[in-house]
């Protein structure tokens, strides 16, 4: 019996049996594909990286944005920390994000919670008065009266308030609820524990990866308001760092910085900075919680 | 159970549904029937605040949408708005499918999970990263450009020419939306039995069929999910984008119906004239994602809601 040189071509760990060894067009093709896909993420983000820590020398050098990293030189971020406006632009982004993740987070609990018990007062109206904002929604010029007719302008709060419940989120955490055995809360409630305490202590501890996920989505969409901000900020101490992303770097005006030194470093690092201020939070809380991606973002997708 | 002895137990429920059914109320319904504005000819100065403004307008019945449906810029923007709608179904609806079975032969643990972080990444940058990143690689003084100019040639010009507009931001929905897009379709894949491949295989089917005759029925549902959700949005195809890239390239290209309720309203002061095309938007969205999940239904499948 001859083997083929197809034959002879190993499985990959893993595969089953029964299946056909990879012919090398294919696999070549598939690793050239993921690869480009990879490389499109993660040369920008790179590029961005480098240029923010580079010399005007090195920026000089390259002719603009640099990929091979010559030195390392951090003034472009001391002078955004220094203060102005770069740096209240950031205190506004977090705090936004801070207080609109939190209360968005209980607003949302509270309600999933709520609407995930059957046969409990007024069930269906109120499940069919949360869904109806999927089909009917108010438009752009009357929810701008709305704000501006609450006094919210210049107000953090009309960042926050307009966009604090997401119902869509709220399906998610329902239908997680939904899924957990109802004997367990069965029997809390026949120890005397009353529905508050049963969110609390036996729904919350059995959640934490969907609310993981519902917390990312709305921190994300609270870091990233920038529309909202053109809308209702005219204060430019109060604008949030998208809006300086905005101003700054695609319009390009010059911020302001308190304490302004005499060598100034490239204005093209200190851009890049901004960006990079932009990224970091991002890029360092996502990975902690996109294993949770899949339980989180299913459950709703399926049910809902 | 009588109600009073159902609300002494159940109480509580309606007390935590409160926070978020209030804020709804003021910041979804309330602003709903606001949509009345696009009756009137709404004058901002008519009053100390909007509610007395609003009490103070004239109505003039049907006006807004009358001058509405004849406003060149108006078809011009639902044009634009429809043709990057049906380009995008073709050039960017398959990918996130394409990538999905594509990245579900990949065996290796690690590798799956260095590039499922990578990929999903971007779908969590706001617009204005991603339109600062483009400009900033392939604009005109960006980084691509200055590599072809120090080889010789001319810089590009892709982010300001309006003639490849709609190239430009379907590859920047790509590049931001592809990969997580990609997400349902893997948990979509992940529940296909199995053993329907290893019998097929035994039968004699070759990859090309299996994928075919397994691989496509078994995403069906969630394909057809997802277009009846894209078709009921067939009129926004995003705002941000096109706001931050207005200047750019020029309203000819680049004004979609968003921007124009924008740009018709808030930023010119003609409220009542852009309420009215907000309503129209609203309306046909809503006759638009009924039509589809009705069709969705009479093909046999489940929809995005059932009637029952």
């Amino acid at each position: 019996m001859t083997i083929s040189r197809a034959g002879q071509r190993r499985r990959a760990k893993g595969a089953p049996v029964w299946e056909e060894p990879p012919s090398l067009l294919g696999q070549a093709g598939k690793s050239t594909v993921l690869t480009a896909v990879v490389l499109a993420v993660v040369v920008p983000l790179w590029t961005v990286v480098v240029t923010s820590l580079s010399s005007r020398e090195a920026i000089n050098d390259a002719g603009g944005l640099v990929i091979i990293p010559r030195d390392f030189d951090i003034s472009a971020y001391r002078i955004l920390f220094a203060g102005g406006q770069v740096a209240w632009a950031l205190w506004t982004s977090v705090l936004v994000t801070v207080i609109g993740t939190a209360v968005s987070l209980v607003v949302t609990v509270l309600a999933a919670y709520a609407l995930s018990r059957p046969g409990t007062i007024g069930h269906r109206g109120m499940l069919f008065y949360f869904l109806l904002t999927f089909l009917i929604y108010p438009g752009l010029v009357p929810s701008y009266l709305v704000v501006t007719g609450l006094g919210m302008k210049d107000s953090i709060w009309a960042l926050i308030a307009p966009s604090a419940v997401s119902v869509f989120n709220l399906v998610v955490v329902r239908a997680f609820f939904q899924g957990i055995p109802q004997e367990l809360t069965d029997s809390a409630r026949l120890d005397g524990a009353g529905d508050f305490r049963i969110l609390t202590r036996i729904m919350l501890p059995l959640s934490k990866a969907v609310v993981a996920v519902v917390g990312l989505f709305y921190a994300v969409g609270y870091w990233n308001i920038w529309f909202t901000a053109v809308l209702y900020i005219d204060d430019n101490n109060k604008s949030p760092i998208q809006r300086v992303l905005q101003t700054y770097i695609l319009a390009g005006q010059t911020p302001q910085f308190s304490g302004t030194q005499t060598t100034l470093p490239p204005t093209l690092s200190i851009k890049m900075a901004i960006v990079m201020v932009t990224i970091a939070p991002i890029v360092l809380v996502y990975p902690f919680i996109q294993r949770h991606f899949i339980k989180g973002v299913i459950t709703g997708a399926v049910k809902g | 159970m009588s109600l009073r002895a159902r609300l002494r137990r159940e109480w509580m429920l309606l007390v935590m549904m409160a926070p978020a059914a209030l804020l709804l109320l003021v910041f979804h319904y309330i602003p709903t029937l606001g949509n009345v504005v696009a009756f009137q000819d709404y004058d901002p100065f008519a009053g100390d605040n909007p509610l007395q403004a609003f009490l103070h307008s004239p109505f003039v019945g049907f006006g807004n949408f009358r001058a509405l449906f004849g406003d060149p810029l108006f078809w011009d923007a639902l044009w634009n708005t429809l043709s990057i709608t049906a380009f995008q179904l073709v050039f960017f609806f398959p990918l996130p499918i394409l990538l999905a079975i594509l990245f579900n032969s990949v065996l290796s643990g690690r590798l799956r999970a260095f590039i499922q972080t990578v990929v999903y990444l971007p779908h969590f940058f706001s617009w204005v990263l991603v339109v600062t990143i483009f400009v900033q690689m392939i604009g005109g003084a960006g980084l691509l450009s200055q590599q072809l100019r120090q080889a010789g040639f001319g810089g590009l010009d892709i982010m300001t020419n309006p003639d490849t507009f709609i190239l430009l931001i379907t590859a920047e929905a790509v590049w931001k939306d592809a990969g997580w897009g990609m997400i349902i379709f893997l948990a979509a894949l992940s529940t296909i039995d199995s053993t329907l491949y290893e019998q097929s295989a035994v039968d004699g089917a070759g990859r090309w069929r299996r994928l075919w005759h397994i691989t496509l029925p078994g995403l069906r549902p969630v394909i057809v999910l997802l277009l009846i959700l894209r078709l009921g949005e067939a009129l926004s195809v995003g705002f941000e984008q096109f706001l931050l890239q207005r200047d750019a390239v020029g309203s000819q290209a680049a004004e979609v119906l968003d921007t124009f309720i924008y740009y018709q309203s808030i930023a010119t002061g003609n409220y009542g004239y852009g309420t009215a095309a907000g309503l129209f938007k609203a309306a046909l969205g809503l006759l638009l994602i009924l039509a589809a999940n009705k069709v969705a239904h009479l093909l046999g499948e489940r929809g995005v809601y059932s009637t029952s």
